[in-house]
């Protein structure tokens, strides 16, 4: 089990110019801001279930930037049907990391379903994503930072961390519309 | 004649094309599906094919973000699927446009179709979108412009509601 947030950190640290990078709600938008404040990010703080297809949105209307997405096993199970939409409409720059906690620790530590008999990484694969992986060790970090940054997507990573409650870091603003049109001014360079 | 021969969905796509609209998303409809044809045969145009209507909301935002326009096109019974949805456009100030086709009103034989039908208007009214409504053929091109224009000049989302009485009833025989 890995401990989410430095490596969340470790993954974002020396971050290249052509990276984008969106998180959904909830602990994903609060860690990629403990990363340090960046231009190119954007968290959802609502909306529960659409950080997947605004990805899509934005890897197909941004082909030559790299576009990650961190989030949860919760936002992610909202959403399955947009996994199958990727997998049809392909684009090579995207990659989904998938923080699986097993819970919704925001709400009070409420088992989801991989914590039972549910695997993300196989709903990835049966839905037509072929690079699609677990990670259980830091020891993988090489890889995942290869898929980030140089393989052919759409990559969907599963990374297994420890549930735990951690300190809340906003972002530099929770008005939507400051975060969205400093984010997109970030597309002209 | 000509008249009769003239698709109103051609007027929707000069639309799209005039405005640079370059991505649409759609669960499909019977009603959309000329629109559809159009925008596939267009190298320009991104169509992608959703599983659920709410991740139109979501890829139109994200495009945005990234610098392109967009439009989803779904049926009156994909309306309900996007309420929380759109709060993303609302909050983040992002223009989003949908064009819905309209079931459950004129001549209707589904009785599955008339709640949401009846409910389509309140509901975007309800997330704030502003909804226009085109009742005949000639409306479609201008309303649709207008609606477009609206989103994207005021950062605003809109809606246009095209009426079953001019898209014409399905009606289903048994056997």
């Amino acid at each position: 089990m890995i401990d989410r947030r430095p490596f969340v950190q470790k993954i974002l640290k020396d971050r290249k110019d052509n990276l984008r990078v969106v998180s959904g709600i909830g602990t994903s938008t609060w860690d990629l801001m403990s990363a340090g404040d960046n231009k190119g990010n954007f968290g959802f703080i609502g909306a529960m279930g659409q950080s997947i297809p605004f990805a899509l949105g934005l890897a197909k209307a941004q082909p030559d930037m790299r576009v990650l997405l961190f989030t949860g096993d919760g936002d992610t199970l909202m959403s399955l049907g947009s996994i199958a939409t990727i997998a049809n409409h392909p684009v090579s720059n995207l990659t989904i990391v998938v923080l699986d906690n097993e819970s919704y620790v925001e709400t009070g530590s409420q088992p989801t379903a991989t914590a039972g008999k549910t695997d993300l990484q196989l709903i990835a694969e049966g839905s037509g994503i072929s690079n699609s992986y677990t990670v259980t060790s830091e020891e993988d970090y090489e890889k995942i930072m290869n898929t980030i940054y140089k393989e052919e997507g759409p990559s969907l990573i599963v990374i297994k961390c420890q549930a735990k409650a951690t300190p809340l870091v906003f972002p530099h603003s929770f008005d939507g519309s400051v975060s969205m049109n400093r984010f997109k001014e970030t597309m002209k360079i | 004649m000509a008249e009769l021969i003239k698709d109103w969905r051609n007027d929707i796509y000069a639309v799209f094309k005039d405005l640079d609209i370059t991505m649409v998303s759609h669960v499909p409809d019977a009603g959309h599906t000329p629109l559809i044809n159009l925008c596939e045969k267009d190298n320009e145009i991104d169509v992608v094919t959703l599983t659920t209507e709410q991740d139109g909301v979501g890829l139109s935002c994200g495009a945005y973000a990234g610098g392109r326009k967009s439009a989803l096109l779904m049926q009156s019974s994909g309306v309900g699927n996007c309420i929380n949805a759109l709060a993303l456009p609302n909050i983040c100030r992002i223009p989003f446009l949908t064009l819905v086709s309209m079931r459950g009103e004129w001549g209707e034989f589904v009785p599955w179709q008339v709640p949401m039908g009846l409910g389509t208007p309140k509901v975007l009214e309800a997330m704030d979108i502003k909804v226009f409504r085109a009742d005949y053929v000639e409306e479609v091109g201008p309303t649709v412009d207008a609606a477009a224009k609206f989103a994207f000049n005021t950062n605003r989302s809109a809606a246009v509601l095209l009426s079953q009485k001019m898209i014409g009833a399905k009606q289903f025989k048994n056997g």
